[in-house]
């Protein structure tokens, strides 16, 4: 095994040990390096005590998937070295904790394990059980340092950085990372034969992750509500925005407030609360994960035939029922799209990474606002908790919200009666009051059948009449939602129609496709209702495959819905695992597809 | 069209508050619940009390769930927008309303249904939040839309409508509330306007979750002779404790009470409460004692009626979170608009 930046490097410890620390500062000295990396965090449901483990993957290539293999790992929870042991590739590094004799799981030919006595090194060192515990991990990024040839200057100004009110901290991190670096020096020959070297591929480009951007993207969007109720893996979301919000929209004057997040009792509540504030006319949102969704499943449609705007952060975790809620999934699609009873459907966004989950939280809000309906940002775990290289978040200066179709005291004035679901423009979408601004625009807002006007009905023409706009206004959104990606080649081999996260799977298998000899045409859909776009694609294909992370095909159902393409046409690739989706698990399918001749 | 709009023609004499408003501008379409029912007292009731607090139209928000009590908001104030939102939902649309502006003044109507079965969580938390509204129970103790289950405000030994008799033990909206926190807990019969006037004024008025627990009987459904909740039942085991007389900001208090049996309170918008109490041990700012006063007279079989607990001191949800003082759904882009320059400052820290 000998490479130059492309390495995978996982890490194995015990969830609570404070190595979240130590390998933020590993990926961000790789970073710093001009390297492309993805960080990527297994994590048990749990808070302390159970086996945890944080992947980087170094790919000077530029790969944003998991790798699905590790070449160099660091094992420092013993509970769980059988399996870290099987996880290397052959040829691959195992380091570990050589304080105490070495353990009998510990052997395999093909694989170099070097010792290195963490603990000893430590409890030499430095005093105080929490200090020793957190000292091995920062003294294990110094013998990886060592291995892999990575800059130590870089980690010393990242130390600097992080512990610039705690200079103490800085001495003894850096005391700790020499340590490690020296012994490894000593002892091994340094570099491995996979290593790194500086590169220029990382200018212009941010770390972050999914849910961290999507909490400063409702900031930018001017959202002034949130409600929530605290569920994994969106948590982090609502988390992030509040501490935007306590540095950015706190009145330095008055130290007054210019939002209000309400911690809510349940989902139920969480959404009716969003319901409320956007009816009164705030940008307002909840984040949440497939079970808090099942719970909104009634508001969701009353949202959508009282035509509320209302704007859902969904962060998949992989189900069914409580499932795994610290595993990733995209099986949320169906649910989302029709959630709640009675003909509803709700606009649907898909980002692809933690940019995307950015610029689609103020695209969410400008939707829900123009065409009055319920928005669904459908991320998921892979982007919302993992770290990922995008390039850096931008706001266009000019970004004004687009409030919809909002009447003022004014124009109300000037009109001889205020209907409220009367489609005026003929475009579907009507007029909307707020409270408290005239006595002339008062409607009495309500999930049961109503009429044109607003008013209560149990007349079939009367209840159809409404039914039937709102499918018009369906049709009109495919114009004004996101448009999806599309990498076309006239006489392509492959077509592949993929989802979010699945982005960087799929353009990796591409790629390998490429090495076979096979041309790869490719479209990300980004919204649904899906565009013209997509149905184009798949007609100007003969066979298609589509990439989702769910056992179900639900990607593949709703295009089959919403655009009455025959399934036939549409070949399921589904990876449901709980783990992200790898090239592998997207190129293997189809490369035994077409020797199988099904879908040459 | 499925429902009926009253024609707003006002008698010339008829006065004029403030606004240059009647009686007549705070009704709303008419109401199609069964006659007699004592949600339209309820109605009637409220209209009075807008009127006379000179609530302007547009500034108050009429909220509310599902069932007979939840249709109730269509049938006072058309100038005001209402919300009828879903079973037992009701608080949390409120929540979100105030949140978003905490100038209107909310009144949420829900039924012992909605509140107390359905929605007990909500209605909990709304209590917990000291919500800024008045938050009504049209009690009657029976489901009627679906034709006479038994409630969870039904008493233990109460007949349904076909001769079965209850054997769980009710809830009380009003010890519950107390024990939640609640500021402003009062207790009223529909069949009681005189007593239901000042007590709603004194609801919109308060600031912070104001419970007002009206027993409203269903004439079809809970009316009959072995009900807990019917208007023979109620006239006979209603009594009343504190008799609240509620005075607008700026008028001249005329009360007559003997001094030492009047007890006066400043409301948080400069309004007063006047409390003529019937047993002169009753303290309603006294949480525990006003608790076990209700529950001991709970086990007797007497309904009390009345203001029964105030604090005007605590703070609401906006309050408690610092939010600014204006309505956050006001504020323009330009204030809550970070710029470019914060966005690239945050982003030094991801590399």
């Amino acid at each position: 095994m000998q490479s130059v930046n492309d390495v995978v490097i996982k890490i194995a410890t015990v969830n609570g040990s404070g190595s979240a620390s130590a390998n933020g500062l590993l990926l961000k000295a790789l970073f710093r390096m001009g390297i492309p990396v993805c960080g990527k965090n297994y994590f048990p449901s749990n808070i302390q005590g159970l086996p945890t483990w944080y992947e980087i993957r170094v790919t000077g290539a530029g790969y944003r998937a998991a790798a699905g293999r590790v070449d160099v790992l660091v094992a420092m929870n013993a509970q769980t070295y059988t399996q870290d042991l099987a996880a290397v590739e052959p040829g691959g590094w195992l380091i570990y904790d050589s304080t105490w004799p070495r353990s009998r799981q510990l052997v395999r030919d093909d694989v170099n394990i070097i010792g290195v006595p963490l603990s000893r090194i430590c409890n030499e060192n430095f005093s105080g059980a929490r200090a020793r515990v957190l000292m091995k991990n920062i003294c294990y990024v110094g013998v990886l340092a060592a291995l892999l040839d990575i800059d130590l200057q870089v980690i010393e100004q990242l130390l600097t950085e992080t512990f610039a009110s705690k200079p103490k901290l800085i001495d003894s991190n850096l005391q700790a990372i020499k340590l490690g670096y020296d012994y490894a020096r000593e002892h091994f020959e340094c570099p491995l034969p996979v290593r790194v070297e500086r590169m220029d591929q990382t200018a212009g480009q941010v770390l972050v992750d999914g849910n961290t951007a999507a909490g400063l993207g409702c900031v930018y969007a001017g959202a002034t509500v949130g409600a929530w109720y605290p569920i994994t893996p969106s948590t982090s979301l609502m988390d992030a925005f509040q501490s935007f919000c306590e540095r950015l929209r706190v009145d330095p004057d008055t130290g007054e407030k210019n939002y209000c997040i309400v911690q809510a009792e349940d989902e139920l509540a969480a959404i009716g609360m969003v319901l409320g504030a956007a009816w009164m006319g705030a940008r307002a949102f909840t984040p949440t994960s497939g079970p808090g969704v099942s719970l909104m499943n009634e508001f969701l449609g009353f949202a959508y035939y009282a035509e509320v705007p209302v704007v859902l952060f969904n962060v998949q975790r992989t189900g069914p029922s409580t499932g795994m809620p610290t595993r990733t999934q995209q099986s949320d699609i169906l649910s989302s799209a029709f959630a709640s009873h009675g003909d509803t459907r709700h606009v649907l966004l898909f980002p692809a990474d933690p940019a995307e989950c950015f610029a689609f939280a103020p695209a969410a809000f400008d939707l829900a606002e123009t065409l009055q309906t319920p928005v669904i940002v459908l991320s998921d775990l892979d982007i919302g908790m993992n770290d990922w290289m995008v390039p850096e978040l931008t706001m266009d200066p000019d970004y004004q919200p687009k409030r919809g179709k909002v009447l003022s005291a004014e124009a109300l004035e000037e009109l001889e009666k205020f209907h409220r679901y009367l489609d005026v423009d003929g475009d579907g979408v009507p007029y909307r009051t707020l409270p408290g601004v005239s006595g002339k625009g008062a409607y009495f807002t309500r999930g049961s059948g109503h009429n044109k006007y607003g008013g209560y009905t149990e007349d079939s023409d009367e209840y159809q009449d409404v039914m039937e706009r709102l499918t018009f206004k369906w049709e009109q959104m495919r114009h004004q939602v996101p448009a999806p990606e599309v990498i076309a080649h006239d006489e392509a081999e492959v077509a592949i129609v993929s989802v979010g996260s699945c982005d960087g799977a799929v353009r990796e298998a591409i790629d390998r496709l490429a090495e076979q000899g096979l041309t790869g045409s490719y479209l990300r859909v980004r919204a649904f209702p899906f565009t013209a776009t997509v149905a184009d694609f798949i007609d100007n294909h003969q066979h298609v495959f589509v990439v989702e992370q769910n056992r179900d095909a639900q990607l593949r159902s709703l295009l089959s819905i919403d655009l009455e393409v025959d399934l036939n046409r549409l070949h399921p690739i589904l990876h449901y695992n709980g783990m992200p989706i790898t090239a592998t698990d997207v190129a293997e399918p189809i490369l035994a597809a077409l020797r199988a001749g099904k879908a040459a | 069209m499925s429902y009926i709009a009253k024609p707003k023609v006002a008698h010339p004499k008829l006065p004029r508050n403030r606004h240059g408003l009647t009686y007549r501008d705070y009704e709303g379409v008419v109401s199609t619940l069964c006659a007699g029912c004592g949600h339209d007292s309820v109605t009637a009731a409220i209209v009075q009390a807008l009127f006379e607090l000179e609530v302007e139209p547009h500034g108050l928000a009429k909220m509310s769930g599902i069932g007979c009590s939840s249709k109730t908001p269509a049938y006072f104030l058309s100038a005001s927008h209402g919300f009828n939102s879903v079973h037992g939902r009701m608080p949390s649309v409120t929540t979100g309303a105030n949140a978003a502006n905490r100038e209107m003044t909310y009144i949420g109507i829900s039924g012992d249904g909605d509140s107390l079965s359905i929605g007990m969580g909500q209605f909990a938390h709304a209590i917990r939040r000291n919500l800024n509204m008045a938050y009504l129970i049209e009690n009657n103790g029976v489901y009627g839309l679906t034709k006479g289950q038994f409630s969870a405000s039904a008493d233990v030994g109460s007949k349904a409508k076909k001769g079965v008799e209850n054997v769980q033990p009710p809830i009380d909206p009003v010890s519950v509330a107390m024990t939640l926190g609640a500021t402003f807990v009062a207790r009223s019969f529909s069949g009681d306007k005189r007593q239901l006037v000042p007590l709603l004024k004194a609801a919109l008025s308060h600031h912070g979750f104001a419970l007002l627990d009206i027993i409203s009987p269903c004439v079809t459904f809970n009316d009959h002779e072995g009900s807990t909740k019917s208007y023979a039942w109620s006239r006979e085991h209603v009594q009343q404790v504190v008799h609240a007389d509620y005075i607008a900001p700026a008028r001249e208090i005329t009360a007559e009470y003997a001094a030492g049996e009047a007890l006066e309170g400043d409301m948080h918008d400069g309004s007063q409460l006047l409390l003529r109490k019937v047993d002169k041990d009753y303290d309603p700012s006294d949480r525990p004692a006003a608790l076990e006063y209700v529950q001991r007279h709970n086990a007797s079989g007497e309904v009390l009626t009345g203001l029964l607990y105030i604090d005007e001191s605590k703070g609401d949800m906006h309050d408690l979170a610092g939010t600014t003082k204006t309505p956050l759904r006001d504020l323009p882009y330009s204030t809550l608009n970070p710029g470019s320059d914060k966005l690239a400052e945050i982003q030094k820290t991801w590399r």
